[in-house]
């Protein structure tokens, strides 16, 4: 039994790495197409970094991606201080909206943040035409940025207010009563005792920010390709071992980052665990 | 990698150019082009894929000799079909500085508003494109585009999967021997067109009818089909995924020096003959800059690399005469007249036809099932009734269930 | 700390980008490109019901199988030591942080008619066989990228199941059987909900997969919506109707899921 559920665990695993272990496998391959093993280069590594597009097209990832996160972190915190004050029905109703951005589908929401630029843009040339102003709006980071707070800024909400939750009222009252003003109170008290939410919700929103595809294509101009994009243009045309060796970075990247996650995590919780024990 | 390079190189050599990273493109004005230079300009240049000279094999690096040369960066972006710039134009979402569409879209957006007019002063080089391409039928008093390219669509075929026998006509897309072996465009005029030929009918269709006729005889196809794609067929057709392909000759030229079993013949029932011109858009910020960049691409010398490694017909008669006889002599790319006189060029259909081809393609693109239009709705209704019956069951429960509690003792409760 | 003013921007965020583009997809969905009233748009999309059902299909059957892979892996890793639990969820969650893009992309390589299960069935003189643009390399395409939405909620929610539960099911008689249907799916219906949720919505509107691995020629309702505002098909109109179609049709499902999952006692487990 024990033999089997293990075969059984070592499958599935091979299923989920196989893919990417063929990745990185054929981007240290000599040849141009996909078909044989010609020798071992790492030609296309060299390439990868010479790419223009790709570089750029990493930084507005980037660039993106903290901006998003971060207007979407702390307007989502807000938020939740506020929706956990509100009455019920207020509640109830806020939240039924902001769950709408997680659960519909992605092209829905990138087809509607589309809709919503477009109807903008000509507000603004009849406003313009009106009043002889002349703003603009070109799909671009503006629209990109836009449109990641939107679905960013729920995660942070479903982040911060369980954490809010859990948190004793009295706290801040009893901060207050020891002479602290209410923006004292808010950032000594309330604010570091809600941080985990923040952090995971940031953390959440950034990574959603740097993969998301789809609502991207739909609200992306022609200067701000993020790499997403970019890789699916990638894979339209004569494909390139460069995406391969670009998929071997992205995943040695990302192991690092969730093992250096992981083990500070855990060398925490052992702190954590063996002050409990001093304290007993 | 060094094999390359020397290929490169030698090409390079044949084209009597220096290696591009030696010396940069020598241009006849060169105060024209850096009069802007310092000035932090930027244009947006949206073209096909696999459709500009990248400074790989040896060719030039058209982008970034025009961003050293003049000062002006280039923000270069690929699109995969016509009617995709169409749609992003339309969104009023892109602002595009430059766009490389075909001749019937060129038509299609001169109709409808979407193109700035050129001013020809600014495009001195024009004088270098053949006469037999001023005042085309997509534009007819020439003010909006400049060709960039042309070329001819045939079928490209695997010669160890396809019998010589069956080649010559269209009429091999429809044989079920290649089943599953056989690519088509993700297009419509391209698939639409071709279906059309076969039928006996001009490529651009006339009426409703013929356009019924031309869905139907695709969707006889589709079985036989591998898969609709655009620019995935170099890597379909170099490594043998696929026997057969119809696509654009200039990329057969391509893909024949991938894989030297390739072969590639025009149909004798005659084809499309397309060109493909640059335009500016009226969302451009930069029109000078814009107009710069055009004329740049027909500077012989860069026109002359850019279109060898493309592979592509060129317009421009400077280019021609530096380029090498290989080059020039492919009757691929530069088919013998008997060949062109069997073309047909792409027109702009009427608002109603353009519609009804986008609902044909859709609809050949759609399953084959047949599903009754009311299933949705009732499937709507089925979730709304369930949902409905779950609550009012478990309210029901909730109340018996308290009820019950309310007769326990109050100790168990 | 008592007042809501703290959410009003966000409130009016939400107003401008979530409530007013739905808005505007309805709007769309119901009037003509010269912004006439009309029901054209959303008769339409009946023909395309064949569109619907298949990828309404393909996307359950990848839900189910998801389910039916992730349910004992789940089980397993809950069964862990918590640190080998930690490992186990991180080594699962791994391949869900590259681009998407990237992994269905190597399916294509793996699928391929020279790809490398063609290949190595080539070495036993077998094939080569017909793997992608099927139906069925769809369907690999949505669980692989998928599952690990799958496994997620369904571990979060095993994990709290104390070993003495089963223990005691399997005192009073329960054959593994019994153990299953009777105590751990109850239990569990929670995470299969949202599981089930998490991988069908996905499925059911991608566009990518599909076209990646489907060959382009058998759309689905994500292919369909693209095709008409960014594709071959400029009809924004007609994209909206499908979107309004799509987005009722997913939240009436989420709907149904949802009381399910509330019906049976996941509170049980609190």
């Amino acid at each position: 039994m024990k033999w089997l559920s293990k075969t059984y665990v070592g499958l599935v695993l091979a299923f989920l790495y196989a893919p990417i272990l063929v990745l990185i496998v054929f981007s240290f391959n000599q040849s141009k197409s996909r078909g044989a093993w010609t020798g071992f280069t790492l030609g296309w590594y060299q390439k990868l970094f010479t790419n223009d597009t790709i570089i750029q097209a990493l930084i507005n990832t980037m660039f993106v991606a903290v901006v998003s996160s971060v207007v979407a972190t702390a307007l989502g915190t807000l938020a939740a201080i506020g929706i956990a004050n509100m009455k019920k029905w207020q509640r109830g109703l806020v939240m039924n909206v902001t769950y709408m951005p997680v659960i519909n589908p992605e092209i829905v929401t990138g087809v509607s943040l589309m809709l919503l630029f477009v109807f903008l843009r000509s507000v603004l040339s009849y406003l313009n035409a009106k009043f002889g102003w002349n703003l603009q709006l070109e799909f671009g980071f503006v629209t990109l940025i836009l449109a990641h707070i939107t679905f960013n800024v729920p995660y942070v909400i479903l982040n911060v207010l369980p954490k809010l939750r859990q948190m004793d009222t009295f706290v801040y009252e009893a901060a207050l009563d020891l002479g602290c003003s209410p923006s004292q109170a808010f950032f000594k008290v309330v604010i570091p005792e809600i941080m985990p939410g923040i952090l995971s919700g940031f953390l959440m929103s950034f990574t959603y920010s740097l993969d998301d595809f789809i609502i991207s294509y739909f609200v992306a101009g022609a200067t701000s390709q993020t790499l997403p994009i970019v890789i699916f243009s990638m894979t339209r045309r004569k494909v390139s071992p460069e995406i391969n060796a670009l998929s071997a970075i992205i995943f040695v990247v990302v192991l690092a980052v969730l093992l250096a996650v992981n083990l500070y995590d855990s060398r925490r919780e052992k702190e954590n665990r063996m002050k409990a024990r001093a304290r007993a | 990698m060094k094999k390359i390079l020397m290929m490169g190189a030698a090409i390079c050599l044949a084209l009597g150019l220096s290696l591009p990273a030696l010396a940069a493109v020598q241009v006849e004005d060169e105060a024209y082009y850096t009069r802007f230079k310092g000035q932090g300009k930027s244009i947006n240049v949206h073209n096909w894929g696999e459709y500009i000279a990248d400074g790989s094999d040896g060719y030039l690096d058209v982008v970034k000799e025009f961003e050293e040369l003049t000062g002006i960066k280039v923000n270069y972006t690929t699109f995969s079909t016509n009617e995709e710039v169409y749609a992003r134009l339309r969104n009023g979402g892109a602002n595009y500085d430059i766009l490389v569409p075909s001749d019937y879209m060129v038509a299609r957006m001169i109709r409808e508003g979407m193109l700035e007019k050129l001013d020809f002063d600014n495009l001195p080089n024009f004088k270098y494109i053949d006469e037999s391409f001023h005042n085309p039928n997509f534009d007819p008093t020439n003010e909006y585009s400049v060709p960039y390219t042309w070329g001819t669509v045939g079928i490209i075929y695997n010669t160890m999967m396809v019998d010589e026998q069956d080649l010559g006509s269209w009429d091999l897309l429809w044989n079920a021997k290649y089943m599953k072996n056989i690519l088509m465009f993700a297009n419509p005029r391209d698939d639409f067109g071709i279906a059309l030929k076969r039928l006996g009918y001009p490529m651009n269709p006339e009426n409703p009818q013929q356009l019924q006729e031309a869905l139907e005889l695709l969707k006889e196809q589709k079985p036989l089909v591998q898969a609709y794609v655009m620019d995935e067929i170099f890597d379909k057709m170099i490594g043998g995924e696929a026997a057969i392909a119809p696509y654009y000759a200039g990329d057969a030229i391509t893909m024949m020096q991938d894989n030297p079993d390739l072969g590639y013949f025009v149909p004798e029932e005659g084809t499309n003959r397309f060109v493909d011109a640059v335009v500016i858009p009226t969302c451009a910020q930069e029109k000078e800059c814009a107009e710069m960049f055009i004329n740049f691409l027909m500077e012989p010398e860069v026109a002359a690399s850019n279109i060898s490694y493309i592979g592509y017909s060129s317009p421009n008669n400077g280019a021609l005469a530096i380029m090498p006889k290989e080059i020039t002599g492919n009757k691929i790319a530069y088919p013998d007249d008997e060949v062109i006189a069997k073309t047909e060029g792409w027109i702009d259909l009427s608002p109603e036809m353009n519609l009804a081809v986008d609902a044909a393609w859709t609809e050949l693109l759609s399953t084959d099932e047949q599903y009754s239009r009311w299933l949705i709705p009732i499937m709507m209704l089925v979730c709304i009734i369930m949902s409905i019956t779950i609550n009012v069951s478990r309210a029901y429960r909730k109340r018996r269930d308290r009820k019950y509690a309310d007769q326990l003792p109050p100790r168990t409760r | 700390m008592k007042t809501k003013t703290p959410a009003l921007p966000y409130v009016l965020w939400m107003i401008i980008f979530t409530v007013i583009p739905l808005a505007l997809v309805a709007f769309y969905a119901i009037t003509d490109p010269q912004g006439h009233f009309t029901i054209d748009y959303i008769s339409q999309v009946g023909e395309y019901t064949p569109v619907l059902v298949r990828s309404i299909w393909l996307a359950a059957v990848s839900s189910v199988i998801s389910l039916l892979i992730a349910y004992p892996l789940a089980f397993w890793i809950s069964r862990r030591a918590w640190n080998h639990q930690r490992t186990m969820v991180m080594l699962v969650m791994l391949p869900m942080w590259m681009n998407f893009l990237l992994r269905t992309y190597a399916w294509m390589t793996i699928l391929e008619k020279n790809g490398l299960i063609n290949r190595f069935l080539g070495l036993f003189g077998i094939g080569p066989l017909e793997l992608i643009y099927t139906p069925g390399a769809v369907v690999l395409g949505m669980i692989y990228n998928y599952l690990p939405a799958m496994i997620l909620p369904l571990y979060s929610i095993m994990t709290k199941i104390p070993n003495s539960i089963i223990e005691a099911a399997q005192d009073l008689g329960c054959n593994t059987w019994d153990v299953l249907w009777k105590v751990l799916v109850p239990l569990t219906v929670p995470g299969i909900s949202t599981g089930v949720i998490m991988v069908f919505v996905p499925s059911v509107s991608t566009f990518i997969i599909s076209r990646m691995l489907g060959g382009g020629g058998n759309l689905l309702i994500g292919d369909l919506i693209e095709l008409q505002f960014l594709g071959n098909a400029y009809n924004p109109n007609l994209g909206a109707a499908i979107s309004l179609v799509l987005m009722v049709l997913i939240l009436l499902c989420m709907s149904v899921t949802n009381q399910f999952g509330d019906e049976e006692k996941g509170e049980m487990l609190k």
